[in-house]
Formats: C-alpha cells, structure tokens, sequence
C-alpha cells in the first residue's frame, strides 16, 4: 500500500521576541501514520501546532499538505484538519450534546452523536450544561469530535491530559481506527501510547550561544 | 533582475542595523538643521514680527501652538503608516519607527494643548474653551495615550507590534471623522465665532516665520523620531553581535 | 464538509443568543447600571423639570455609552479563556461573518433592551414626547455601532482584560457617535431636522459594519499570538 505524503514541513521556524524558538523543523507525515512530537515543557511544541494550524505565521521555512504549499491550500487544508489543543473549545452554558453537535459536521445525524457520546461514556450526561462537568468530563466532549468528525488529518496537543486509564484506551481506539482508514495523526502527549504505533520527532529548542 | 534590486533596496532600507549606522551619520546635521530652524523661527515671530492689531503680542504663542499641532497631527499618521507598513510587508524597523512616533506625538499634542490654553487666557479670558480644533487635539491625546497603553498588554513584541498597529489604523480612519464632527457639533453650539486658525488671513509678515517654526518642528520630530528609533533599535535587538560589539566597545562611563 | 465551527453569521448568532439567554444574570447587569446611574443624576444635580430636559438628550447617551462599554469585554472574553477562539481561528472560512454574528447577537442582547427601556429614561428626565422617536432610532443605530467598535478594543485587549484600558481605547473613537446621537435627540427637542445627524449615524454603521470586522479579526489573530 502506497502511502502519500499527508503534510510536509520544511525547515520551520519561528520567532518571538526578536529570539528563535526551536532549531528549524523538518518531518514528513503519511497516511496511515502516527507522529508523535516529543520535547521538553517549553520546546515550544503549543507554538508548533500553532504554525501547523495557521494561527501563525511562520518566520521562515515550508509547510506543504499534499504537496502544495500551505499558502495556495489553505481553505482545503483547514477544511481536512482537525485540532483539538490545550483548551477543550467546549462552552460552559451550552449541555454536552449541543457543544457535541456544534463541533461536528453540519450533517452529523443524531444517532451519531449519541454513538459518539456512548462511546465516550458520557451518555447520561448529554443535556447536562457543561459548566458542570469536570476537568475530565469536559476533556472527553471535545475528544467525542474525533469519532464524529470526518477530517482527514489530526493535530493533537496534549489529548491525554485529565484523562483517566478507561479515556486513554478509548483515544487509542479512535486513533488506530482513523489510521487504519487512511487518516494521519500529529500528536504531543508525555505519556507514551501504548496500543498505537507512533513515529517520533523531537523538537530541540534553541540553544543560546554563549 | 530589475525587481530583485528594487526588493534588496526596500529590505535594506527595513535593517535595523542599516537604520543605526546610516542616521550615525546623518544625526549632526539634522541636529544643526533644526537649531537653526527653530532659533530662526523663534527669534522672528517672538521679537521681530509686528504685533497682531487685535490681539497684541499674546498672539506671538501660535508659534509654538500652530507647529506643534499640525506635527502632532501628521505624527499620528506617520505612526499609523509605519504600523501598516510593518503589517503589510513584515518590516521590524517599520513597527520600531511606529512605537517610538507614539510618545513623542503624545507630548506634541500635549504641548498644543497647553500652549493653546496659555493663548486662550488673555484672548477670550479662560484657560479653556470648547473650540472644535482644541477639542479633537484632546481627542489625538487620548488615541495617542491608547497606542502607547496598548503595548503592555502584550507579552512579547511582535504582538504588541501588531496590535499597536491595528489600533493606529483604526485610529487613523477615525481622526478625519472625529475632527468632522467635532466641527459640525461646534456649530451647533457657536455659530459664527472667531476662528482661531485663522493662518491664510495672517499678514505675510506674520505668516512666514510661522512657516519656518512649522518647518522647524517637522525637523524636530525627524530628530526626536531617529534618536528614539535608535533606542528601540538597541534595547530590541540586544542578542545581535553588532549590537553587543557597540556595547561593549563603549567606555564605561560614569 | 462543513461544520458548526466554521459556520457563519447564522449559526454564531444563534449560539451567541442561546449563551446569553442561558446566563440571565450577566444580562441584566448593563441595564441595571443604565438605569441606576439614571436615578443618580437628578439626586446629584436637581430634580428640577427644566434643568433636567435642557441636559437630558446628551446625558441619555452617555449612560447608553456607558452601560454598552461595560459589556463589550465579554464579547470575546470566554471564548479565549475555553478555547472556542481558537477553534474559529483554525475555521478555513472568513472571520468576519462569524464576527458579525456575534456583534449582532451582542446588539440584541444589550443595545436593544437599552433602546427599549429608553423611554423609561426619558420620563424621567422631563424628555418632551416628541423627542421620543428620534432618540429611540439614535440609540438603536447608535448602539449597533457603539457595539462594533467596542468589539474592536475588546479583541485587542484580550491577553490582559480589566475595563479601564478597554475603555481607554475605545473612548475617542465612540466620540462622532456621541455627538450624532445626542445631537439626534437634541434636534427633535428643539424642533429641527433630526434626520440629518440621524443619517450620519446611519453612515457610521455602514463604515463600522464594513472596516470593525477587519480590524477585530486582525485583533483575535494577534491575541493568539502574544
């Protein structure tokens, strides 16, 4: 089975503060495959995956998706990614199957969502308001959109966090099956996936030349 | 090939080092410029210009309020295009030109302000009067204090670069508006009074050394804008090897 | 395939007001303080019918400023602080209709009811009944706009919120507003043409409607960044 380059990045790199955060960046990403970016706290890992999901602009380097370069794809790009970051995105006021439905596609039927919500043991839960749930309740709303979405590529900062031993396996079901359907996954977590065959790359922050 | 050099010259131009060492050299002649300008200016409308048939020799302060109005005005457009020039083509010298026209555009304005009230006092008896012109020179105060307020809310530079621009910008559309309907609710209010700019009704022989403080004060600015921007340039740019050279080339002095 | 989150001005509007109806109690906050500010004016100044009506029209639209200057900040505020911004962010379709659909439910949500309890206001400062049309349709374009450019400094003032600098901003800029609107009601109370200011209000929300999203959308951009 032939697997196509899914994103590209080349020699990325960015500045803050008038100072370069990491050594420049270079990985390719295939179908089918798993990449998981290690680096200490403070590598700037966050700064990656917001230059990957063009919150930012880079200062120098290439990000390719599917062999064309993000400037001339990037309604298709961000049409086909699928981010959930540090912050869940999910809104305190609105109950769990509203925030559900808001984050997946426009004709995901309500089966679906009540699947996805079963799958992530929140089913009970379903018309509860948000605000009331905790940390990790509200971890796996957000983390529900990967069973409803239907985005090819992944980017995951730290999907693990607040998740209990049950949440982590019920991550790595989902990931092996987008895997296995051809999609690609880019992750940062601290703890090693047992059940999911990963590529890693590690990210090397600057160091200052004394 | 033509274009190439044309974007080599643009880029050079937006080097902060370029910038340091080229006004190194240009600095002593503007300082000179502007003392002979602003002497010039001074000495002739404050003693030698004849005095003003209603107002006497009170009048003799619009050579410091005129100038330093219409500067402050044009110095927040002058920040506002920098901020849309660092935006629109990335230039960090352009963002550094916008941060350090904040300040001194503020204190212009401020200088207008009081030097117009000190002018207000023996001519219509008050400290301060709701004329349209004093009224939206308070206004350019507060946009002016706005920007520079801006810049602490960001942690790291470029963010505060961007959002500094942004609010120039905004800022910049509004100040026509703002001085339009700061006019049209004067005349609401006072109908036919007397103008106080009252510039192309002046005498030659009072206007033209009004023309030279103008001059005089653009080139002030010029100044104060490079000697600012250099700071800048240093205090941003502390990690690079020419700057840390400079610095510690210079003798420590006490 | 096109999702909620990269929807438009339809489906933030919607959410938007289903957000704000849930939490009734943030609501009510700007009209209360519209409404009690009121009630400090003739205690500070005079109960007098006269003195009240001859400052009525510009101080009507000050408390309206006032009131809708503190509920901007929320506009953006929690949707920073629990990351829905950052997932609008990410939305490969433009910002500026999902901007609009949140200032518009924003407007429906404050500028509104305070345009509808504008007559409460009005009696009691003595407004003549004339007047009360022409301040109603003051407020209600008027507030739109005050609702735009507030957006405007709320969306730059996103990495450290805390009112005053928010207001700092915004100020001059809500000037022409101001002076439009009050100038609206003054005219009607007067018995001159207040369709003229009235227009000029009109022309300030088509400008606002146009250039605020650009603004706003470069200011969440950058709040992400710093």
């Amino acid at each position: 089975m032939t697997t196509h380059t899914v994103l590209k990045v080349e020699s990325l790199a960015f500045e803050r503060n008038d100072a370069v955060l990491f050594q420049p960046v270079d990985f390719e990403l295939k179908a089918g495959e798993a990449l998981q970016i290690l680096g200490v706290n403070g590598s700037g890992k966050t700064t990656l995956f917001q230059l990957l999901t063009a919150i930012l602009p880079s200062s120098s380097g290439q990000i390719s998706y599917r062999e064309q370069p993000l400037s001339d794809c990037r309604y298709e790009y961000l049409s086909d990614v699928l981010f959930i970051g540090h912050q869940s995105g999910v809104k305190a006021a609105l109950s769990v199957e509203e925030n559900l439905r808001w984050m997946s596609p426009n004709n995901t039927s309500s089966a679906k969502i009540s699947a996805a919500l079963e799958a992530v043991g929140l089913s009970e839960y379903a018309q509860i308001h948000c605000a009331n749930l905790s940390a990790g309740q509200k971890r796996r709303v957000a983390l529900a959109r990967l069973i409803t979405s239907q985005a090819k590529l992944w980017l995951l900062d730290e999907p693990l966090t607040s998740l209990d031993k049950q949440g982590v396996e019920l991550i790595e079901r989902c990931m092996n099956q987008h895997l296995a359907q051809g999609g690609a996954i880019l992750f940062s977590s601290h703890q090693d996936l047992a059940q999911v065959t990963t590529r890693n790359y590690k990210l090397e922050p600057l160091v200052e030349v004394a | 090939m033509n274009f190439n050099l044309q974007w080599t010259w643009f880029h050079r131009l937006g080097s902060p080092r370029w910038f340091y060492q080229k006004t190194q050299c240009w600095l002593p002649w503007l300082v000179v410029a502007t003392l002979a300008l602003l002497v010039t200016g001074l000495v002739w409308g404050l003693a030698i210009a004849p005095p003003d048939a209603k107002q006497g020799n009170s009048f003799r302060i619009i050579y410091l309020h005129v100038p330093a109005s219409v500067v402050a005005l044009a110095g927040y457009y002058i920040m506002a295009i920098s901020g849309a020039v660092g935006l629109i083509w990335r230039i960090k010298l352009s963002f550094m030109l916008m941060r350090s026209a904040a300040p001194i555009g503020a204190a212009l304005t401020f200088i207008a302000l009081v030097t117009g009230a000190i002018w207000g006092k023996p001519t219509w008896g008050a400290y301060w009067v709701w004329d349209a012109r004093i009224t939206s020179m308070l206004i350019l105060l507060f946009l002016y204090f706005g920007v520079i307020a801006l810049r602490h809310t960001y942690s790291n530079n470029e963010a505060a670069d961007k959002a500094g621009a942004v609010l120039s910008l905004v800022g910049m559309v509004n100040v026509p508006i703002i001085y339009k309907s700061v006019d049209w609710w004067q005349t609401l209010h006072q109908p036919a009074t007397i103008k106080f700019t009252g510039a192309p009704s002046m005498h030659p022989d009072m206007f033209a050394p009004l023309v030279v403080m103008i001059i005089g004060f653009y080139s002030f600015y010029s100044l104060a804008l490079i000697l600012f921007a250099r700071a800048e340039i240093l205090r941003r740019e502390y990690r690079a090897s020419w700057v840390k050279q400079l610095v510690s080339h210079q003798p420590a002095e006490k | 395939m096109a999702n909620n989150l990269s929807g438009g001005f339809k489906a933030y509007l919607y959410r938007d007001l289903l957000i704000a109806l849930r939490d009734r109690g943030d609501l009510s906050k700007p009209l209360m303080f519209f409404l009690l500010v009121a009630v400090m004016v003739p205690l500070a100044i005079a109960p007098e019918a006269s003195k009240l009506s001859a400052i009525a029209p510009g101080l009507i639209w000050i408390l309206a400023l006032l009131a809708t200057l503190l509920s901007v900040e929320r506009l953006f505020s929690e949707d920073y602080a629990d990351g829905s911004l950052e997932q609008l962010l990410i939305s490969p379709n433009m910002l500026m209709m999902p901007i609009l659909g949140k200032i518009t439910a924003h407007w429906l949500v404050i500028g509104l009811p305070l345009t509808l309890l504008s007559p409460v206001i009005a009696i009691w400062f003595s407004l003549p009944i004339s007047a009360m049309v022409p301040m109603m349709l003051s407020l209600a374009l008027g507030t739109a706009v005050l609702s735009l450019i507030g957006a405007v400094g709320a969306a730059l003032t996103l990495p450290r919120q805390g009112g005053v600098l928010l207001a700092l901003l915004v100020m001059p800029l809500y000037m022409p507003v101001l002076i439009f609107g009050s100038a609206t009601i003054q005219a009607a109370v007067d018995g001159l043409n207040w369709l003229a200011p009235l227009a000029m209000l009109a022309a300030l929300l088509a400008v606002a409607i146009v250039l605020c999203p650009l603004a706003i959308s470069a200011g969440l951009r950058i709040a992400k960044n710093g």
